[in-house]
């Protein structure tokens, strides 16, 4: 991704490195100099502020690790030794507890500026296709890290989720054999579920240095979703963005650190403070609230197998979604169809996750039912077909005139 | 029109009520615990220390019998952020209990007082022991009970809000608990069980342990069960919370850091922008 403008150098140790590996310029051209969009919002801020969220679940797992021991006699003393002697060992623990949930906010909320925006779209598919791996192996991450801790929750929340794979036919029973390591969720799951816990976020770092690199081949969407046409549109990355991602990012860690300080415990549940007992079933099995609504997509079918694989698809389904819609529009401003649909369905996901987190019986199992029909119709039926009958409002012929037409 | 529209806000969270109904009542119905203001609440709240000390006599003069505190050493006792006894007090406490150490250079084990680093040891030497002489029933180590469980119950619509004012209410539940036995409805007898509508499922194999004037104190408290039971929630609140105090301080700081950055911040974007239409 090296950049083609040539830079001059004074600094003549700087220019022997850069003779040979061209990293100042590198540096220069894609983020400082990158030319950006000048219209977008403050929904193009968690792109950033995910990333930060990234190195700090990073920084704080690695100083946890030093004091966390992966075993079952000892995960959950080890967690109150880091709550009570290690040096701000409770500070690491609520940073790195809420830091997850508060990764998961923004990725949710960058993933619904993308959908509303049409950012999936041409030229953005793989982009697009990235940001979706990212997601599927954070939810990963999460819940092996959920579990470490081995409390209650933790332990049946394993419990469920493994089982989950006995429902394939014949081959079921053997992968969660091989999931736990032996005949039950045990020492075994746990160490390798620390394992992975640490592997998955560098693989993530990883996924997420390639959705950057594709974002800067092909540039930032922006909320008119129309093509930079030239120089005039566009303002350099710094100070413009960087400046305005960093009060962004302030301000979201002054709602972050607010729980880590005042409710840190709010977003989890009391009952993994019990440690671990496999011969005491709690009385609501409930995972993190960022896995409500597949939770509820999993428990609305009524065969254990069927559940399964909604839930999967309703992830991997997103990989197809820049071929599903089929309007030449990028952005929801210029849809009118679209924008009433595109509420409707953040709509429906909020219900989701409020039946994921209820018993799935009665009135609420309806409502998953119905809100999963209609998670699945806006893809395979609802966005294919706007883009034939809509009629998009004229557009701007750039950014800029969109901008000017504005002020 | 603000009136209009919280009317149709009222209305609609009415309708979303009647349908969590069901699923509330499948829950086993569990009554709420009074809310109590206590002193550590808030985002400037602390302990009162008196209160920990005197819940610290009900705990170990009454409680300790059957619980174990695991997690509280008692150089905790002396910490900053807790009762704040003197390391005096806190040694004298520790030496009126005897641990198991070893082995020693004949290979022996033998017991000892307790020093400043041990933890508060538990009253039976295995879980066997300790159902064995509870009726099968295990009390369970109280070191954590006050963040693990909860103290009300309300409709989905509502209770995210009330836990984010008045937190999960786990001081309060213990309080509830421990002072709210009751006679059965209908005279209903279950053996070795105890009815208390704190509890879930009502039936609870811990005897009524407060009878009120259990332990004296000696600041001049009443010594009522209610008394006894606020006082004694308060300390298992500390137990399970012994960083809150120095977590609320450094919070304080660390806001107002951020807030004054972010402040700085939204200037500097705001000259940098100025000259820009966006
Ligand atoms: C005679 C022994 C005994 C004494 C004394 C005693 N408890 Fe218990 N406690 C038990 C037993 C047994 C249980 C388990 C009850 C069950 O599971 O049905 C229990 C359970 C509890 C629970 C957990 C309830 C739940 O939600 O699971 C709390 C809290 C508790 N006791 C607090 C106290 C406090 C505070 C004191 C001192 C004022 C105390 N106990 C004194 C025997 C005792
Ligand atoms: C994508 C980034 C990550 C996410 C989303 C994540 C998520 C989580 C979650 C949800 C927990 C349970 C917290 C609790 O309830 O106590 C946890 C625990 C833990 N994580 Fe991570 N984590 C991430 C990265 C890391 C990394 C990189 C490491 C180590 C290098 C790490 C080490 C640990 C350890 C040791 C625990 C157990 C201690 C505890 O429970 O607080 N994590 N993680």
């Amino acid at each position: 991704m090296s950049g083609h403008a040539s830079y001059e150098f004074k600094n003549p140790v700087v220019r022997w490195i850069e003779e040979r590996l061209p990293i100042f310029s590198t540096i220069r051209a894609q983020a400082v100099d990158f030319p950006t969009p000048r219209n977008l919002n403050y929904w193009w801020t968690f792109g950033g502020i995910a990333a930060t969220m990234l190195v700090v679940q990073i920084l704080t797992g690695i100083v946890l690790v030093m004091h966390y021991t992966p075993h079952v006699s000892m995960a959950f003393d080890s967690v109150e030794h880091i709550m009570r002697d290690v040096n701000y060992g409770w500070l690491l623990r609520w940073l790195h507890a809420n830091g997850a949930s508060f990764f998961f906010i923004a990725v949710y909320i960058h993933i619904f500026r993308g959908l509303y925006y049409g950012s999936y779209k041409a030229p953005r598919e793989v982009l697009w296709m990235i940001g979706v791996l990212i997601f599927i192996a954070m939810m990963a991450t999460a819940f092996m890290g959920y579990v470490l801790p081995w409390g209650q929750m933790s332990y049946w929340g394993a419990v469920v989720i493994t089982n989950l794979f006995s429902a394939f036919p014949i081959i079921g029973e053997t992968i969660v054999q091989w999931l736990w390591g032996g005949f039950s969720v045990g020492n075994p799951t746990l160490q390798r579920f620390f394992s992975l816990h640490y592997l998955l976020p560098f693989v993530l770092a990883a996924l997420v240095f390639l959705h950057i690199w594709a974002l800067h081949v092909v540039g930032n969407n922006n909320p008119d979703g129309i093509d930079v046409k030239s120089e005039e549109d566009t303002l350099p990355f710094h100070p413009y963005y960087t400046m305005k991602d960093l009060y962004a990012i302030l301000v979201f860690f002054l709602v972050y650190l607010g729980f880590v300080f005042y409710s840190p415990w709010y977003l989890g549940h009391s009952i993994n403070f019990a440690p671990a007992n496999p011969l005491s079933t709690p009385a609501h099995i409930v995972p993190e609230w960022y896995f409500l609504p597949q939770y509820a997509m999993l428990r609305a079918i009524p065969d254990k197998l069927g559940g399964v694989l909604v839930m999967f698809s309703s992830l991997i389904i997103l990989l197809f979604l820049p071929w599903l819609d089929t309007s030449k529009v990028r952005s929801n401003r210029y849809r009118p169809l679209g924008k009433i649909f595109f509420w409707l369905f953040v709509i429906t996901c909020l219900t989701l996750g409020i039946a994921g987190s209820q018993p799935a019986e009665g009135a609420w199992l309806t409502v998953a039912r119905i809100a999963t029909a209609f998670y699945f119709a806006y893809f395979l039926v609802i966005l294919p077909l706007l883009g034939k009958i809509e009629r998009p409002k004229p557009m701007p012929a750039s950014i800029t005139e969109a901008v000017l037409s504005r002020h | 029109m603000m009136k209009k529209i919280l009317k149709m806000l009222a209305t609609a969270a009415l309708g979303l009520g009647l349908l969590a109904g069901p699923a509330m009542a499948s829950g086993g119905a569990q009554k709420n615990a009074p809310d109590h203001d206590y002193s550590f609440e808030g985002p400037f709240g602390t302990f009162d220390r008196a209160q920990l000390q005197r819940g610290w006599e009900v705990f170990r003069q009454v409680c300790s019998s059957c619980h174990s505190l695991k997690y509280l050493r008692f150089r905790n006792l002396a910490e900053p952020g807790g009762p704040e006894f003197t390391i005096e007090q806190a040694k004298a406490f520790a030496a009126e209990y005897e641990v198991q150490d070893g082995p020693n250079d004949e290979g022996e084990m033998f017991t000892r007082p307790a020093r400043l680093s041990d933890a508060f040891p538990s009253p039976y030497p295995n879980e066997q022991a300790a159902k064995a002489a509870n009726n099968g029933a295990l009390p369970p180590d109280l070191s954590l009970i006050v963040k693990a469980r909860e103290g009300w119950y309300y409709p989905w619509y509502i209770s995210p809000f009330i836990k984010l004012v008045k937190g999960n209410g786990g001081a309060e539940y213990v309080r509830a608990l421990i002072s709210g036995y009751e006679e059965p409805p209908h005279g209903e007898e279950k053996e070795g069980l105890n009815y208390n509508p704190y509890f879930p499922g009502h039936w609870i194999a811990m005897p009524p342990p407060l009878a009120g004037e259990d332990v004296e104190y000696l600041d001049g408290t009443p010594n009522t069960v209610e008394q006894e039971a606020t006082d004694v929630a308060a300390f298992l609140a500390w137990v399970s919370m012994p960083k809150m105090e120095e977590r609320k301080k450094i919070g304080f700081m660390a806001l107002l850091y951020l807030l004054v950055f972010a402040l700085l911040m939204f200037m500097v974007k705001h000259a940098i922008w100025s000259n820009v239409k966006h």
